[in-house]
């Protein structure tokens, strides 16, 4: 890694690369997961699911599990007290199947034991009635409307074309390409896992749940059990890791209901089989795209059709939709587009959101184009992006004036000046440990080829088509100590940490305590869309000023000094203009100064019926180059380098930057070469980390990173979000370099050995 | 719940008599194949477990020089087999062990268990199937050993009768170059999709051909491996390009792979057939 | 042996484990009986590393053991490698370095991070890389912990080079 000695710095403002709060706790086993929680005379709850991914139910037979000895209590959807459906966008979800089980893997029922083996016993006892019904697993019956519905609102969760300019342009030069993307698992390590606590009488409850949003699960949780919102409390419990997974609700409701109606504490944890049916994945999809260029290959109109495959619910769907289509042109100017997208419903797993959120799937085609093109122009891969960068001032496709700081043709410059590996194939010492293959000892160095490729994307940041996102943080200055409070969940990506650096910078304090993270604050949005930093940041920026402003009316009244004439020099409140100095926590003594902030982005619009509207709030790019080694006979790959230039407005804390860069690029590895869940029939083949395959310690290439930092006035602190970008360059870049290697066209992700090796 | 109880053996004699009390308890000495099925379910213990990878005699090896060959104990794990000694006896057997799981899984397994299991992608038997391997059986009622060709008689299921211990194998020693390659989509704790051993005996001038994960059982390729006791040179380790592509032929040949989760039969046969031909160039350098 | 009870000797103290279910792995007795959370169990097939402890010094997966059979073995967890609030070298380096985000894989990690750097003091990268392969992490891609453990073991170099006599 370029980026040397990354050291926890003393001060700990913004800038700097400050040790996680957390940090210590988590390296000692000792902070509390979801999962690691528990409470006197706790019951058990494990989750009955559909073996069929469609499948009307005839009848639910619970005797034979109530009857078990440890049983206490079984629930099906009519036990459901309130609402019988959730969901993110359109309630379409059930709690339990009901008239119909349409996926592998619905929840039907649930129990509550005393043992996880008894839990176990329970639902085998359980006996359901089902009448299997063939699957719809094919999108385009659900695009030709060939196949009945299969859910009350049809097949079909979203259309939305985009047109724009000139429909009638041809070529001169034309490429074009069909490209699919399997589906993918988020996969985070801290499976699901809930603690709920029930109310004497039952009139509410406390849930302590590892979520991406405390406010939205409540609204939906509090629906579903028919309780006033103000009396279903949710606590973050400690998250292990979401990126996207944990934005519908899983087990939330499951568990409080168990809770409610054996009015003793339920504890439920998914197994990681379960895991993988329980929760959304990312959309696979199939992209057709044709891009016509000048003769020099200036792009002039890009035409395309998605098809994404929602499977059996809502959720997200229709907005990871928006998001693929409208990033259809990718970081590349375009004045005409005819853009197609479809996102439908089947019985193969649910969809939702997954880091990237759409724009993995159409920069992987895009990008795949981009090199299509700079071949058909004869004109190198890197020449052909620089020609077509986007710069400030630039349109959508969608007509939206890109307003956002846009460095694309800079990040690409930074990206191909950093250097490439030194090392020849299989390294200096020729170790089989850097060959593909490894361990496995398949190939020596002459069976190997070396390739390079690129992927440059633009990614939005915060939600679209007119939502009022916001998120709100409390901030309280006494005694020299700062707290402050908010929702925002923590699932890893570090906002803890920016949160009290924030703190920090702005009122000019070195001790921060982070109060609990639960809803007994407004509401902080999604920890998603890579946001936080600009919502969250924003809104603990917004009531730390509101405080300072305080902190320098109470000194200026006691000096005889306009507010106006005070600044924070480190830990000192002065005048820089007088000889005023007086510490921060002298000031506040005995005094304490509580605000509240609630930070809203600048509206957004709808897309009318052409795909056209201001519909995204701001975007951010990113540049990568991968090298990457591949053994054409055997189709093994080992990814040796992705070097790449992110635009991160300004890096609040350099070292969770490069943390947040890094980690990205291995989830976009792993969809690129190694990681999708396989379903043939609606049934999924590999829920397991057996066959299910994430990136190990062997499989991580060497990262070399250059941050640009042009801040964005737009953002609150100039800092855009950067989970997304690096995670969705990386895929397009890694395909890119095997197409180098080998000479032959890869249209799909994850790529398998025989799509290199065969045919 | 059940009175299932768990016996703790210290002798191969008190786990056999366990065993005979209990001709059909669940055995567990490493347990990473039986416990990932108690985990999730799939499994559930019998009344009787006993655990034998406490038992000295059979975490104990013996290079018998005199015979030329090695006898590992079935509680002897990958992890030990990885290292020297006996990975100076039995590199092909080394490089399996490298690739099996993670170094987690490696202290663990064992090759008694690897045999017990028995799944045709089990990584250290092609290797084991290639050098001829002999299985030991043990009860309270005597001993046998079978080779390893007819120990494995089908996908994970073997010759072991109830009652019976696997108490280790013995492998001979040879002069000439052996090894193992496997194909794995990842870099690290991968099922093996296709694999292969090769093993020469110098001495008898023949080598040794075992496919993984291409059929129900560990398959050795027998026209493959006549061919190179004809036609190559031992002495000068030279084999001619033309033999080498039809040894690889009749590798593929000789595959019975399937289609599943993990793969295909088209590239698992393509993929034996790549790994024979290197293994055989490794073997044999020059052309 | 019935299963009763039986004694697991863990982080150097002798704990009866009473009315326990024979099928439990040792990663739910730690758990759930005797109360170390530090252990977590990401995915029970032994192919994460998150539930990683030592067990008569070997780097084992506690999901693969049976708790009943560990009687007689020393089994040292995420606790027992350094006093709660008390980092020890590596767990400091870990934080210091960025290599934690959401902590699910840290306590398997430093337990073969220990168990490595006891093995081999001047690990190479590709030695990091092989020794710590079987533990998986989904949010770092790895970067940050390779060089806190290439931090801890020139440390423990300079240290040893200090301490020694001239």
């Amino acid at each position: 890694m370029t980026l040397t000695s990354l050291t926890t710095a003393a001060r700990g403002r913004l800038g700097d690369s400050v040790a996680r709060p957390d940090g210590i706790p988590k390296t000692q086993g000792s902070f509390s997961f979801s999962g690691d929680l528990s409470a006197d005379g706790f019951l058990w709850g494990a989750t009955l699911r559909s073996p069929h991914p469609y499948a009307r139910i005839v009848r639910v037979d619970a005797s034979a599990a109530w009857a078990i000895d440890g049983v206490e209590c079984v629930i099906t959807a009519s036990d459901v007290p309130g609402k019988s459906t959730y969901g993110l966008i359109s309630s379409d979800q059930p709690v339990f199947a009901d008239e119909f089980a349409r996926f592998e893997g619905e929840p039907i029922a649930a129990v509550a034991a005393d043992h996880p083996e008894t839990c176990r016993r329970a639902l085998a006892a359980i006996v359901v009635e089902y009448e299997v019904l063939p699957p719809l697993t094919e999108p385009e019956r659900c695009i030709d409307g060939s196949h009945p519905p299969i859910h009350p609102d049809g097949n079909v969760l979203r259309h939305q074309r985009i047109i724009r300019g000139d429909q009638s342009i041809v070529g001169p030069v034309t490429v074009e390409g069909t490209y699919e993307l399997g589906m993918q698992d988020q996969a985070f390590l801290g499976l699901e896992a809930a603690l709920a606590l029930p109310d004497p009488g039952g009139e509410g409850i406390e849930l302590f749940i590892a979520t991406q949003w405390l406010h939205e699960d409540r609204k939906q949780i509090a629906a579903c059990l028919d309780l006033p919102e103000d009396k279903v409390r949710l606590t973050l419990g400690g998250v292990g890791g979401a990126f996207g997974a944990r934005e519908d609700i899983s087990l939330q409701v499951h568990c409080c209901l168990l809770a409610l109606r054996t009015g003793r504490p339920v504890r439920m944890a998914y197994s990681r089989q379960e895991s993988f049916l329980g929760h959304v994945h990312r959309h696979p999809g199939k992209i057709w795209m044709r891009h016509h260029a000048d003769a020099a290959g200036r792009l002039l109109r890009v035409e395309a059709r998605f098809v994404l495959d929602g499977g059996a619910y809502a959720s997200t769907s229709s907005a990871v939709l928006v998001n693929a289509i409208t990033h259809t042109q990718g970081p590349y100017k375009c004045e005409n587009a005819t853009v197609d997208g479809w996102v439908v419903r089947t019985n193969n797993l649910p969809c939702g959101a997954m880091r990237g959120f759409g724009v993995v799937q159409a920069c992987f085609a895009h990008e795949a184009q981009m090199d299509k093109l700079a071949a058909a122009v004869g004109v190198d891969v890197v020449d052909i992006r620089l020609l077509n960068a986007m710069q400030t001032g630039d349109r959508l496709i969608t007509g939206q004036i890109i307003e956002s700081v846009a460095p694309v043709a800079r990040a690409i410059r930074e990206t191909a000046a950093l250097p490439l590996p030194d090392e020849p194939v299989g390294g200096h010492d020729s170790d089989p440990l850097r060959l593909p293959g490894g361990a496995g000892l398949t190939a020596d160095r002459r069976h190997i080829r070396r390739g390079i490729g690129w992927g440059v994307s633009i990614k939005n940041l915060m939600y679209s088509e007119g939502f009022d996102d916001y998120s709100t943080a409390r901030v309280r200055l006494a005694d020299g100590i700062a707290s402050v409070k908010f929702a925002t969940s923590e699932v890893g990506q570090g906002f803890v940490t920016i949160a009290a650096q924030i703190a920090r910078s702005v009122l000019g304090v070195d001790d921060v305590v982070l109060e609990p993270i639960d809803t007994t604050i407004g509401s902080a949005g999604s920890t998603s869309a890579s946001r936080q930093t600009w919502m969250s940041g924003g809104a603990v920026d917004g009531a730390c000023r509101l405080v300072r402003e305080r902190l320098f009316e109470l000194v200026a009244a006691a000096n005889d000094l306009d507010a106006v004439q005070l600044e924070i020099d480190g830990t000192d409140v002065i005048d820089p203009r007088g000889t005023l100095r007086i510490s921060v926590a002298q000031a506040t003594a005995g005094v304490t100064l509580e605000e509240t902030f609630e930070h809203h982005h600048r509206a957004t619009e709808d897309l009318d019926e052409n795909g056209q509207g201001n519909c995204h709030t701001a975007f951010a790019f990113v540049a990568q180059r991968a090298v990457v080694d591949v053994d054409p006979e055997l189709g093994l790959v080992k990814v040796i380098q992705i070097a790449t230039a992110q635009d991160v407005g300004r890096a609040l804390n350099p070292m969770s930057v490069v943390g947040q860069i890094e980690g990205g690029i291995a989830q976009g590895l792993g969809l690129a070469v190694m990681e999708e869940i396989v379903q043939t029939d609606g049934h999924t083949r590999n829920a397991s980390f057996t066959d299910y395959l994430l990136p190990t310690f062997l499989d991580m290439p060497d990262v070399v990173i250059s941050l640009i930092e042009e801040p964005d006035p737009m953002a609150p602190m100039g800092a855009k979000g950067v989970g997304e970008p690096p995670c969705i360059a990386a895929t397009p870049a890694i395909v890119a370099a095997i197409r180098d290697a080998l000479g032959k066209d890869i249209v799909r992700v994850p790529v398998r050995p025989g799509d290199i090796c065969l045919g | 719940m059940s009175t299932t109880s768990v016996t703790v053996p210290y002798t191969l004699a008190d786990a056999l008599r366990a065993l005979a009390d209990a001709p059909h308890a669940t055995v567990l000495a490493g347990g990473t194949d039986l416990m990932v099925e108690l985990n999730s379910g799939q499994r559930s213990p019998t009344d009787v477990i006993i655990i034998i990878n406490r038992i000295g005699e059979l975490c104990s090896w013996q290079y018998n020089p005199g015979l030329g060959t090695l006898h590992l104990g079935a509680g002897i794990t990958y992890s030990e087999i990885e290292q020297s000694p006996l990975a100076g006896w039995v590199p092909a057997l080394a490089q399996a062990a490298r690739t099996v799981g993670s170094p987690q899984i490696r202290h663990a397994a064992t090759i008694g268990g690897n045999l017990g299991t028995c799944s045709p992608a089990g990584d250290g038997l092609p290797v084991l199937s290639a050098l001829e391997a002999q299985v030991h059986l043990a009860s309270l009622t005597g001993e046998r050993t079978l080779s390893f060709a007819d120990f494995m008689v089908g996908p994970k299921r073997t010759a072991r009768q109830p009652g019976e211990l696997i108490t280790g194998v013995t492998v001979p020693v040879f002069t000439g170059w052996q090894g193992y390659s496997k194909v794995g989509v990842r870099n690290a704790m991968v099922i093996a999709v296709a694999s292969a051993s090769l093993v020469v005996d110098r001495a008898q001038r023949n080598v040794r051909l075992a496919l993984g994960s291409v059929g129900p059982v560990i398959l050795r390729c027998s026209e493959a491996e006549s061919l190179i006791a004809a036609e190559a040179d031992f002495e000068s380790g030279r084999c001619s390009p033309a033999a080498a592509a039809l040894f690889a032929e009749l590798a593929r040949a000789a595959a019975r792979p399937i289609d599943d989760h993990r793969s295909t039969a088209e590239y698992r046969r393509h993929a034996v057939g790549v790994l024979a031909l290197r293994l055989l160039r490794r073997a044999f350098p020059n052309e | 042996m019935s299963n009763q009870f039986y004694r697991l000797h863990v982080n150097g103290v002798l704990h009866e484990v009473r009315d326990a279910w024979v099928g439990e792995s040792l990663l739910f007795v730690l758990r759930e009986r005797l109360g170390l959370t530090g252990s977590k169990g990401a995915c029970e097939q032994g192919e994460c590393g998150s539930c990683s402890v030592l067990v008569d010094g070997e780097l084992l997966c506690s999901c693969l053991v049976l708790a009943a059979g560990a009687v007689g073995q020393s089994v040292v967890t995420i606790e027992g490698v350094a006093p709660l609030g008390v980092p020890n070298d590596v767990q400091q380096a870990f934080v210091d370095c960025g290599a934690v985000q959401c902590g699910f894989c840290t306590p398997g990690l430093i337990m073969a991070v220990h168990a490595l750097l006891d093995h081999s003091q001047s690990p190479s990268e590709m030695e990091i890389r092989e020794e710590l392969s079987g533990n998986i992490c989904r949010c770092t891609g790895y970067g940050r912990i390779i060089e806190a453990v290439q931090s801890v073991a020139v440390a423990r170099r300079v240290n040893s080079e200090n301490a020694s006599p001239a």
